[in-house]
């Protein structure tokens, strides 16, 4: 434990940590010290002279170094000035008074409201914060009733200036307290905010293109203390005091960061309660209080107007609407039908307890279940995964982190934070990457590898002499692998060397060590845990079968496989929305929405967490399992169709790693630090409180004793393209062309056109410049991209990211022609 | 007597090195060098009770001593953003005697054991950067700059830098900020510079004139500068007389010599021979000595003595104010003037500086009553005593003396 301090606030005896400062100290036993600037994740910077108190230090006698004594107690002096509460850490014996104990820190804190409010315009009945506004709850508690300023010479500024398309600033209403800079600059590291000016006329500006060029923008909506900071989504829409809350759990990537939604009934929404919109939930130790852009702005999906409301089936050639009866009947008998050609393909976006059913229904009859997933290796994850106990928020020296073909920042960006974090705690990382990504900045040591030689590097790592001892020597050992230009066997392999490379440093079946990977969906690691495997070539896989696809759009994902779906033999889609593959099914399922349902999901740090309903159902839809148990019925066999709690307690009995958990259990929360949230609007932020869950952890499938057999898998040499040709890449980018992303409007010029990134060099070499348009082509399969420029991408080398239009599965030689 | 800082008014072309050489420049630096340890450098200037010359008067060789030896490397910056309204002497030393400045500079760098020191210019001193690095690079042709000077183990070089105009960047640590690249604003303190400084490591930063006393106390000795000036204040100063004088300009006096010397000896009496009726000692920050008593004129300018009249000598930019100046004129100037530079950072300089414009403004204008000089005053004193520097604390200055000290000017003006 760290060293303890003694000190004495407002007559208040506490003991608490050296080196916390006094505000947060104050705050712990129920003083609350007013402050704006000041937030408990960022370095304190006194600049908003709020927390004003007055402080007192015990005396000591120059000549000896010891405490000048009165009364029997040590004598406190006490500064002439007020001083702030913030940027003053705990001191032994310090004496402090705060505003209910000394006038003149109550006068000071006064004064400070005041000096704010002469510029502030006041415009509450109209603001977005308004409601829970600390500019406005401190004012209430602390500030003047009546304002001495003249009405008449208030400064006027611009109401409504985009900082980018998704953030907006109203100059009049900021307060000038750099949370947001802050918050870019120390905690996200994209500088791409800022002061501009000086004195009165001093601004938060965006230097960068796109405006606000970061996809943590949203966040410093939540810290701002005043309305000055709003989102494109959510500014005007509704007055929080209207709102309703939702605890949830977002669903676009494997971090599974704790949300809230907020929800209003809505005559623009023809009297329906919708989401409003997506806020953070505190969980220390998943999502601490940030969420990315992509789970902030994306939830849209779920309200588009292309989701399904009844089942359909077709009939001479066409799709219409029909009852569940007869629709599960039909899939049913035709699977049945089927025998040992059934295949049910789930996507990674289903509820655990979806997939425990699938996986029940084809153990149940002679088909097969497979997850839609163009990344391998999960079985490895479950193996020498990470377990109970594991949090990146208290990594720090002693663990080794290596990431390994991942562009964190696009694939998981909260992981992309925590890492970052880490490191700056002493956390030694380890970026092993074909080419520079933003983590690198933060790593100790950065491995660079061709596109290819992802096995033979990683075999190699603990070779290396510096990372070599980071690896070997580490207490704890974490690896994030992703799948920057990997194909499905490629994945598995390098899960393979990753998994033998922590067996090897006997980093296995302890917390704070194991594989991680950084999946394409947010239950990926729920669907391996159960046994899913993925199929590498579905062209083989699906010809002439029956299929059961459940949240997949492969016709979208690649025309080829659209193709193949055509001659299949019978073809169930179930799904959230009308997509491409819907368009070709037999039998069309309506699925629920996750803001419409109840169920679990499992991180790719393997905690389980609950997700609640928050809005109506559309139409006729149901949730996924109660849709696999209904088809189950009819043939003849029982599934678990009505409470989820059910299905998850029938999971814990079947699946190894999730025994002793329960669903209560995954409700079960603990006091948080710092604290923050909903329930207290101290801090400022409108992040919110968590009161429904912090999930738990599946246990660790390996014990250090046990020996895990990881398979021994052979990696084929790298393609080597032709000299006309390039090597093209798959890569993940955050914001993509995906179902549960392209009907957020808001996200279109994020999103972009597909595009093609190249070395200067080669941009060169093939005569394009960037902005151009060129036709890629490979094997038969080609499309239009429009020209990056981009030094960071090795020569020869074409990075193509994923779910934008051009099926790119695995490295591929192309050739590219304006 | 000659002078000991504004040397170059005796010796022609002094700002050449070959000049400078000959009448004993670079003697001090080379001995200290090659004969002196470093803490005997700083222990002359110790022993010489030199106080800083940028305003605060804070014992030179102390503030080196305080520097943290457990952190390397150190750094010694000369803050030479001069930009206090009033204030034109460092300009004068480094246009005139600039070696000896740099000498000043390199022997403190000597004494806390720096190696590379940097010259903070405030933007508008573009030509004396560029004199400056030509000064620079002759020191460096000749071996008083660059490796293993004089065949010892010390090397240091030289570098200036512009700021980007403003005035905030005369404090320290918002000097410090610009310096790194950052935005002028100022740190909270403490850590103090000679502590946690430029780049995190320990600094010690010196005014101009500061630094320029150095050389001719390490080669004549302490004893001989506290021959001059008074026991608390010992030494030269160099004040910038301006305001309603008739001959304002740099003059390098004892510490302790009177308003009245400077004034009328020196400055040539006021214009119109008019009555002195206030004296800001310290430029725009200054608090205002009313003179409504001729004895106030005797005061000796020495930082103890200039106190007892609740005013601060600061950086000696004497503004003489006369009987034709009504103070809600001077302080509508002054206030605008803090407006203008307040950096931003804290709420109550921010707004404060910005509220009192509006008020003095209105005030002056004839359109204020008894209640906006009221309002003035208290929003004045709200400011004070809360700020994260001492912009904030200095434009209130000005305000709150005049207003104490002369309120009839005010209500002369204020509307019934």
């Amino acid at each position: 434990m760290s060293k303890q301090v003694t000190l004495t606030i407002d007559g208040k005896q506490i003991t608490v940590a050296e080196g916390m400062g006094l505000a947060d100290a104050a705050k712990l036993v129920g003083i609350d010290i007013p402050v704006f600037c000041h937030h408990p994740k960022l370095e304190p910077v006194g600049m908003c002279r709020m927390c004003l108190v007055e402080i007192g230090r015990p005396m000591r006698d120059r000549a000896t170094g010891q405490f000048v004594m009165e009364n029997g107690a040590p004598k406190i002096q006490f500064m002439p000035k007020l001083e702030t509460a913030c940027t003053n850490k705990v001191e032994e014996g310090m004496v402090v008074l705060t505003q209910t104990q000394s006038a003149k820190a109550k006068d000071g804190q006064k004064g400070t409201v005041e000096f704010l409010l002469t510029s502030h315009p006041l415009d509450c009945p109209i603001c977005d914060k308004g409601g829970e506004c600390p500019l406005q709850n401190l004012t209430m508690a602390h500030g003047p009733g009546k304002s001495r300023f003249l009405y008449d010479e208030k400064l006027h500024l611009e109401k409504q200036k985009p900082l980018g398309e998704l953030i907006f600033l109203d100059q009049e209403r900021c307060i000038q307290c750099a949370r947001c800079i802050r918050f870019q600059d120390e905690i996200v590291g994209d500088s791409v905010i800022g002061f501009d000016e000086r004195a009165r006329a001093t601004q938060i500006v965006s230097f960068s293109n796109p405006g606000f060029d970061s996809v943590f923008s949203g966040n410093t909506t939540d810290i701002c203390p005043v309305g000055a900071l709003t989102t494109a989504d959510f500014r005007f829409g509704a007055r929080p005091w209207e709102l309703d809350a939702q605890a949830s759990i977002c669903t676009q990537c494997p971090v599974g960061c704790n949300t809230t939604l907020n929800t209003r009934r809505e005559a623009k929404a023809g009297g329906d309660i919708v989401v409003k919109r997506v806020m953070p939930r505190q969980n220390e130790e998943v999502n601490e209080i940030w969420i990315c852009d992509k789970g902030r702005f994306a939830y849209h999906y779920a309200e588009s107007n292309k989701r399904l409301a009844n089942p359909m089936v077709r009939t001479d050639g066409k799709l219409g609407s029909t009852s569940w009866e007869v629709a599960t009947k039909l899939a049913a008998e035709q699977f049945l039908k089927a025998k040992k050609d059934f295949v049910i393909l789930a996507s990674g976006r289903l509820a655990n307890e979806d997939l425990f059913n699938l996986k029940l229904l084809a153990e149940q009859s002679e088909g097969k279940a497979y997850l839609y997933s163009h990344m391998a290796g999960g079985e490895l994850t479950s193996l020498v995964g990470v377990s109970e106990g594991t949090n990146f928020g208290k990594m720090g020296t002693g663990t080794t982190i290596v990431v390994v073909a991942s562009d964190l920042y696009q694939e998981a960006p909260i992981w992309y934070l925590r890492v970052k974090q880490a490191a700056k705690r002493g956390a030694n990382l380890v970026v092993v990457n074909p080419r520079k990504t933003k983590l690198e900045k933060y790593a100790a040591s950065a491995v660079r590898y061709a596109y290819g030689d992802e096995v033979k590097t990683i075999t190699d790592l603990n070779k290396k002499d510096k990372v070599g001892e980071a690896l070997t020597s580490a207490e704890n050992l974490v690896i994030l692998y992703g799948s920057e230009g990997l194909g499905v066997s490629d994945s598995a392999a390098v899960a393979s060397a990753c998994a033998k490379l922590l067996q090897e440093t006997n980093h296995t079946g302890k917390p704070n060590n194991g594989l991680i990977g950084v999946w394409e969906r947010a239950n990926d690691q729920g669907a391996w845990e159960m046994g899913f495997e993925v199929a590498e070539d579905l062209i083989t896989l699906l010809k002439g079968k029956t299929v059961y696809i459940v949240g997949a759009d492969l016709a979208a994902d690649d025309p080829k496989l659209g193709a193949v779906l055509e001659g299949a033999e019978f073809v169930v889609v179930q799904d959230v929305m009308e997509t491409t593959t819907t368009e070709l099914a037999d039998v069309v399922l309506p699925a629920q929405a996750f803001t419409e349902r109840e169920g679990t999901l499992t991180s790719g740090e393997r905690r389980v967490q609950r997700f609640y309903a928050a809005v109506p159902v559309t139409g006729d839809s149901k949730p996924d399992f109660a849709i696999t148990s209904q088809i189950a019925h009819h043939m003849g066999t029982s599934l678990e169709g009505t409470f989820v709690s059910t299905v998850f307690d029938m999971l814990t009995n079947a699946v190894k790693s999730f025994a002793g958990l329960n669903y209560a259990k995954l409700a079960e929360v603990k006091e948080q630090l710092p604290i923050v949230g909903r329930g207290d609007l101290y801090y400022g932020g409108t992040t919110y409180e968590n009161k429904h869950g912090l999930g738990a952890h599946l246990s660790a499938a390996a014990t250090p004793q046990e020996t895990v057999s990881i398979p021994e898998v052979r990696k084929e040499a790298a393609l080597h393209p032709k000299e006309n040709e390039l090597l093209a890449v798959p890569v993940t980018r955050l914001y993509d062309r995906g179902t549960t992303v392209l009907p957020a409007e808001l996200l279109h010029k994020r999103i972009g056109a597909l595009s093609i990134s190249l070395h200067p060099d080669a941009a060169q070499n093939l005569g394009v410049q960037a902005g151009q348009t060129v036709n890629v082509s490979f094997n038969g399969t080609s499309g239009e991209a429009v020209v990056k420029v981009d030094d960071t991408v090795p020569a020869g080398v074409a990075l193509i990211p994923r779910s934008m239009g051009l099926a790119i599965h695995e490295p591929v030689a192309v050739q590219v022609k304006l | 007597m000659a002078h000991i800082l504004l040397r170059h008014r005796e010796i022609p072309n002094l700002n050449q090195l070959n000049v400078y050489k000959e009448n004993g420049g670079l003697e001090a630096f080379k001995n200290a060098v090659t004969r002196m340890k470093p803490n005997e450098v700083t222990d002359v200037v110790k022993n010489a009770n030199l106080r800083g010359r940028g305003g605060a008067g804070f014992p030179t060789g102390m503030k080196w001593s305080f520097i943290d030896n457990k952190n390397w490397p150190h750094y010694i910056v000369a803050n030479a953003d001069e930009s206090e309204p009033g204030t034109f002497k460092d300009r004068e030393i480094m246009e005139g005697n600039p070696f000896q400045f740099l000498e000043g500079l390199m022997l403190a760098s000597y004494a806390v054991g720096a190696n590379a020191s940097y010259i903070y210019l405030r933007g508008e001193f573009w030509d004396i950067g560029d004199s400056l690095d030509a000064q620079i690079a002759e020191l460096e042709a000749e071996g008083y700059l660059g490796e293993k000077l004089f065949g010892t183990d010390y090397s240091l070089r030289l570098y200036t830098h512009l700021g980007a105009g403003a005035y905030i960047c005369g404090e320290e640590t918002a000097l410090l900020e610009s310096l790194e690249g950052k935005r002028g604003q100022p740190r909270n303190r403490p850590p103090f510079p000679p502590a946690v400084g430029l780049y995190g490591k320990p600094t010690i930063i010196n005014n101009v004139e500061t630094f320029t006393n150095v050389p001719m106390i390490l080669a004549k000795g302490a004893d001989w500068y506290k021959t001059m000036g008074t026991a608390d204040s010992p030494g030269v100063k160099i004040f910038s007389l301006s305001g309603r004088v008739n001959k304002p300009g740099n003059y390098e006096l004892p510490l302790g010599t009177t308003f009245r010397e400077l004034i009328y000896t020196h400055g040539g009496g006021v214009i119109d021979d008019r009555k002195v009726k206030a004296i800001m000692p310290a430029g725009a920050s200054s608090s205002l000595i009313m003179v409504d008593d001729e004895k106030i004129l005797d005061t000796p300018m020495d930082y103890a003595t200039v106190r007892t009249l609740k005013a601060d000598l600061g950086s000696a930019s004497v503004i003489i104010i006369d009987e034709t100046v009504s103070l809600d004129w001077l302080i509508n100037k002054t206030v605008h003037f803090f407006k203008h530079e307040s950096c931003g950072k804290c709420t109550p300089c921010r707004e404060g500086t910005y509220w009192m414009s509006h008020l003095t403004e209105r005030i002056h204008g004839g359109h204020g009553t008894k209640a906006d000089v009221d309002l003035l005053l208290n929003v004045a004193k709200q400011i004070q005593g809360k700020c994260l520097c001492a912009l904030g604390e200095f434009s209130t200055m000005a305000v709150v003396t005049s207003i104490e000290r002369s309120r009839q000017d005010f209500d002369r003006v204020v509307q019934a």
